[in-house]
């Protein structure tokens, strides 16, 4: 168990992200069972996990797509579960990367990343393209802007959606089984952006299963299972010391 | 045998009679027939909008109301509901449109078609990705902006092929108006072909006619074909997990 943070902690900047005695339910199936944990900022945090663990639950309370019945979540210095916060602006400061991409279909690649620099930053159509455009060089794409998601590969579909989250400059990127669902030779150029935003000093949260991305670039693994976090430490200490039987089990199964 | 051929080219194919009936049924008929079916498309979507917002409420209760609306209006026979709103409105003393049988048939039509569009907009704009609104909601923007930014234009490209397909149905529905009985320049194509008919007692008259629809609905039906071939095409969504 780890142990629950008291208050005094709770008050120090920069803290990155912090559960505290979450509970999450989905009717009878209880998803996320009094879970506490830190995310610290600056620091990629790797969550690892067999099927139907809650991994993809936790992200989700993380920007609230997801509200946990019970249980706190502070983002840096603000209690996102606190009554009365504006979502909408919170979610402004948490990126999320999703399996599947959900690049807004009747778009282009640039309309796809400007959409909320106009909408939510209220930033002039030129301004937006141009921040836009950026991004999208960022991610090796230019020359693309003006392609639809339907003839991208899933490679390129998801650096788009990943530039579309970073263009609004969030504080910290949830990334959810981000290679999941791309053919093996797209995973590589996909987890390269991911690796360079984390050494680029981005805090991230990384639902994965590339294990070997987890090792090298994560400053913290989490292990869950059933709802529960059940080891927590340094990618070393979780893949050659797990504690564990339950963990020892999962590595044996993913290794 | 060839009496038979010869009995049923006299009663459905006479060239007479169609040369005939022909004018009318172009210069009267047709322009009744078109603005009966656009009027009742017209009350049919600001209807059907609403309603289907009503199918994809929140309150269970609004949900409610709504699917017996929809249920009721498929659910019924279109002439008896014609019948029922219009004999039945003026008959209860809501004259609404005064003694302008016509206007009654495009309400009762109208009402109807609401129905069926309520369904296509329901299952149009629910059939928007979920995880594109969640990305757009991840992004900041609010409820109102994801769906003027996201679910509407997507919805909007969804449910046009369907709802023109559904306006073919309507031209064709149209011809329930016969049954309220029309002035003679209000007669729509198949009221003029029914009182040629019975007055020549020859059924030429409603051939004409029959050919006259199918004229409208038969281009319509393959442009809305070949425009859904396209849309598949044209946006593809996300490819799914290979699991
Ligand atoms: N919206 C929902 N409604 C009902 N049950 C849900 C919902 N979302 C998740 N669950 C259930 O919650 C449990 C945990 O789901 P979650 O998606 O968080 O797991 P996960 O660790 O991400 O699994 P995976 O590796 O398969 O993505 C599962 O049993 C799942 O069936
Ligand atoms: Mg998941």
């Amino acid at each position: 168990m780890l142990p629950v943070p008291t208050p005094s902690e709770k008050a120090k900047p920069d803290m990155g992200v912090r559960f505290e005695n979450v509970s999450k339910s989905f009717g009878p199936v209880d998803v996320l069972k009094n879970v506490s944990a830190h995310m610290p900022s600056g620091m990629t945090t790797c969550i690892i996990g067999p099927s139907g663990s809650g991994k993809s639950t936790l992200l989700r309370c993380t920007n609230l797509l997801e509200r946990p019945e019970q249980g706190r979540i502070f983002i840096e210095d603000a209690e996102i579960t606190a009554p009365g916060v504006n979502i909408d602006a919170l979610r402004v400061r948490v990126g999320m990367v999703f399996q599947h991409f959900h690049l807004f279909a009747h778009l282009s690649v640039i309309e796809n990343v400007a959409l909320a620099l106009r909408k939510v930053r209220q930033m002039p159509k030129e301004a937006a393209e141009a921040k836009a455009a950026e991004h999208i060089a960022a991610i090796g794409l230019k020359g693309f802007e003006n392609r639809r998601p339907a003839e991208l590969s899933g490679g390129q579909q998801q650096r788009v959606a990943i530039a579309r989250a970073l263009a609004m400059e969030p504080k910290v990127m949830l990334f959810d089984e981000a290679t999941s669902a791309l053919d093996p030779e797209l995973v590589k150029g996909v987890l390269g952006i991911m690796r360079e935003l984390a050494l680029g000093g981005m805090t991230m949260l990384v639902v994965t299963h590339e294990m070997r991305f987890a090792r090298e670039v994560a400053g913290q693994v989490i292990f869950m299972d059933q709802g529960k976090i059940v080891e927590t430490g340094p990618p070393a200490q979780l893949f050659d010391a797990p504690q564990t039987p339950r963990l020892r089990h999962f590595l044996d199964q993913v290794l | 045998m060839l009496q038979g051929f010869q009995r049923i080219g006299e009663t459905f194919f006479d060239p007479q009679i169609i040369a005939g009936v022909l004018p009318e049924l172009l210069r009267v008929g047709l322009p009744n027939t078109l603005l009966l079916a656009v009027i009742a498309t017209m009350i049919g979507l600001a209807l059907g909008l609403v309603i289907a917002a009503g199918l994809l409420a929140k309150q269970a209760g609004l949900r409610f109301g709504c699917r017996v609306y929809v249920d009721l209006l498929r659910g019924l026979p279109h002439i008896l509901t014609v019948y029922l709103i219009g004999q039945g409105l003026p008959l209860a003393g809501l004259s609404i449109f005064g003694a302008n049988t016509y206007a009654y048939a495009a309400f009762a039509i109208g009402l109807i078609e609401s129905a069926y569009m309520a369904e296509i907009f329901r299952a149009g704009f629910q059939g928007v990705e979920r995880g594109q609104v969640e990305a757009a909601r991840t992004l900041g923007m609010t409820r109102f902006q994801t769906m003027i930014e996201i679910i509407l234009p997507q919805g909007i490209r969804r449910v046009l092929p369907p709802l023109t397909g559904q306006f073919i149905l309507i031209i064709k529905g149209t011809a329930l108006v016969y049954l309220l009985g029309l002035t003679a320049a209000q007669r729509d194509i198949f009221s003029i072909a029914q009182d040629n008919s019975v007055n020549n007692a020859n059924l030429s008259a409603l051939t004409a006619a029959g050919l006259l629809y199918l004229a409208l609905t038969v281009p319509l039906t393959h442009a809305v074909n070949a425009w859904e071939r396209r849309m598949q095409r044209g946006s593809r969504p996300t490819p799914k997990a290979v699991a």
